[in-house]
């Protein structure tokens, strides 16, 4: 019997269109895998997903099916399931962004990219864990408890997406939906053997997603392939009145591209390596497998060079100006009156800060205090100003590196999943992991993380990151899929099919 | 620049609009001075001629057509408030007695 959880995105579609599978047989496998290996009482107990929309998503496959059976004409991607980052706001879903001040909280309407995929008709498989508000890089600051790594359940699975990546990794669902503010799709990609897109600043719609950071957030696809993610890419994409950041330009053509690379040329592609990007505080088996993707890169036709971008130090610190700056703006929303949280006090002051207390984690608390200081008077200047000509510093830097190459690349992360707990009391460590996924949305351009590879030295995930220009997001896609085709040919399949298989309840 | 000091803490805290009890305040102070000593290097690093960058990708005068659109009823928008009356958000007394 096939099993379709392990088959791509693509696959399924196809099977679908061709009749071979319903769309109700599909969603009840990964509900099932769900149930299985997801909750804290399985023996795997990966807690990828905050809420299992188990009624919802099986009542929206049979009616794809039945619409199928009637010859009504359907989307590509129409019965394939899928599952959103609780970022995101799902009208009559649960929606938290891990936080525990919005514990219970049913959101009123959809976000944009939730309305998108509901037309796209593909079933909703449940909500997805995260850091709280986004703020981490291991899912272990969300208010629920940590998603496990299925490659090793005692390791994270990145953050703030873990929760997606992680259901990916675990045949869970077969594409899900990230938000990327310093790394956060890349950098769970990166340590879960799956694939990540951080599309062009503006790229797709952000009406409905809790804001982190507003001028840096973007919402991207999650997959196991390049394509998958294309696919995703196409249905999340375009302009929407609602954003005013939304791009008026049409959507990348990310599908084309990246069958057009499928076919594993790289011919003429000059692919820049990021100097500053590697190195010392660089893990050896990281480094060994992306050495081993230029050559394979090189051995397509790639010419290979090497860029500086000096600016890219000063980035880390940029960024954790910029990103507490905004975020305590963004973050004053939760103050107990309109929705979520509230500990009732004399006062609505003592009320506010009562209920914040309360509902925030302690990264929370910490990113919230650091960016209330690092906008208070007699510091702007010195803080938020300083970061925001960085910023500058960091474009010309790309404009300068983009001039000599068609692509950037870069290790994703510097190792491989760390053990959980091990950084969760030193913020500083913390930050480190998204220091070549930062500059990326500092300068608004694209990236994407794809498998480069298990580090010999502990077997697990290393990710190879592309960055293009700005509204380049296709050349991701077909460096991407032509690096895809040439290391999968060397794995002898997906590296995601290389995953240690997980204990299931029974 | 300097450290931030346990006092600077509980006064940004209190901006911030964050109850912090002691124990707080000691665990989370010595984190954020560390963190505050490691992006304050930034001061001088873009000399006054390099213009500041707020956003990404500029973009000015966004606006849509004067149109109208739907929009959340009362109802809905009052469904998830902790506490309603009459069409309305109900709050505890806003001024303290000390105002």
């Amino acid at each position: 019997m096939t099993d379709w959880t392990r088959k791509s995105a693509a696959e399924m579609a196809g099977a679908l269109a061709a009749g071979e599978v319903t769309s109700t047989a599909l969603t009840q496998a990964h509900l099932d895998r769900i149930a299985a290996v997801d909750g804290k009482d399985t023996p795997s107990g990966v807690h990828a997903f905050l809420h299992v929309n188990t009624e919802g998503a099986l009542a929206e496959a049979s009616a794809v099916d039945a619409d199928r059976a009637a010859g009504v004409s359907l989307p590509p991607l129409a019965g394939v399931p899928i599952g959103i980052k609780d970022v995101l706001v799902t009208q009559g879903l649960p929606t938290t962004a891990g936080s525990r001040i919005l514990e219970g909280w049913i959101p009123p309407y959809d976000a944009t990219v939730t309305r998108k995929v509901r037309e796209a008709r593909m079933p909703i498989l449940g909500k997805t864990n995260m850091d709280e508000f986004a703020m981490g890089s291991s899912t272990e600051h969300s208010g629920y408890g940590p998603t496990h790594n299925p490659w090793d359940l005692d390791r994270i699975p990145g953050g703030s997406g873990g929760g997606s990546a992680a259901a990916l990794a675990a045949f869970e669902a077969p594409l899900t939906i990230g938000s990327d503010t310093g790394g956060s799709i890349r950098q769970p990609a990166a340590v879960t053997a799956t694939v990540g897109v951080k599309p062009t600043y503006g790229g797709v719609s952000r009406y409905g997603a809790i804001a982190l950071a507003s001028s840096l957030d973007q919402l991207g696809p999650c997959g196991r392939t390049v394509l998958d993610a294309a696919l995703l890419h196409e249905v999340m994409a375009g302009h929407d009145p609602h954003d005013a950041t939304s791009l008026r330009e049409p959507v990348p053509g990310a599908v084309a591209a990246a069958r057009e690379g499928a076919r594993g040329s790289l011919a003429g592609t000059r692919i820049g390596v990021i100097k500053e990007l590697g190195g010392d505080g660089y893990q050896d088996g990281v480094r060994q497998r992306f050495e081993e993707a230029l050559d394979a890169a090189r051995g397509a036709g790639a010419e290979v060079v090497e860029v500086s971008c000096p600016s890219f130090q000063y980035a880390l610190a940029a960024y954790y100006l910029i990103l507490p700056a905004e975020a305590s703006s963004n973050l004053a929303k939760f103050d107990g009156v309109r929705f979520g949280l509230r500990v009732e006090r004399e006062t609505i002051e003592r009320t506010m800060a009562a209920t914040r207390a309360q509902g925030f984690g302690d990264e929370v608390k910490r990113r919230v205090i650091l960016g209330t200081y690092a906008l208070s008077a007699g510091y702007y200047d010195a803080y938020y100003g300083s970061a925001q000509k960085v910023r500058t510093l960091i474009q010309r830097d790309f404009a300068a590196a983009f001039a000599q190459a068609d692509v950037l690349v870069s290790p994703t992360a510097p190792t491989t999943p760390f053990r959980l707990g091990e950084r969760l009391d030193d913020p500083l460590a913390m930050y480190l992991n998204d220091v070549a996924t930062i500059p990326a949305n500092l300068a608004g351009i694209p990236g994407m993380s794809l498998p480069a590879g298990l580090a010999p030295e502990d077997g697990l995930p290393v990710g190879f990151q592309i960055l293009a220009p700005a509204h380049e997001d296709a050349r991701l896609y077909r460096v991407g899929a032509a690096l895809e085709a040439l290391l999968t040919r060397e794995w002898g399949g997906p590296l995601s099919s290389l995953a240690p298989e997980l204990e299931v309840a029974r | 620049m300097s450290a931030l000091e346990r006092s600077d803490v509980a006064r940004l805290a209190a901006l911030a609009r964050i109850d912090m009890t002691d124990a707080d305040l000691d665990r989370l102070s010595g984190q954020l001075s560390a963190i505050v000593d490691a992006v304050a290097t930034l001061a001088d690093v873009a000399g006054e001629d390099v213009p500041a960058t707020s956003h990404p990708i500029p973009m000015a005068n966004v606006s849509r057509d004067d149109v109208v659109e739907p929009s959340l009823t009362p109802a809905d928008a009052l469904a998830a408030a902790p506490e309603a009356q009459d069409g309305r958000f109900r709050v505890p007394q806003i001024l303290g007695e000390e105002a």
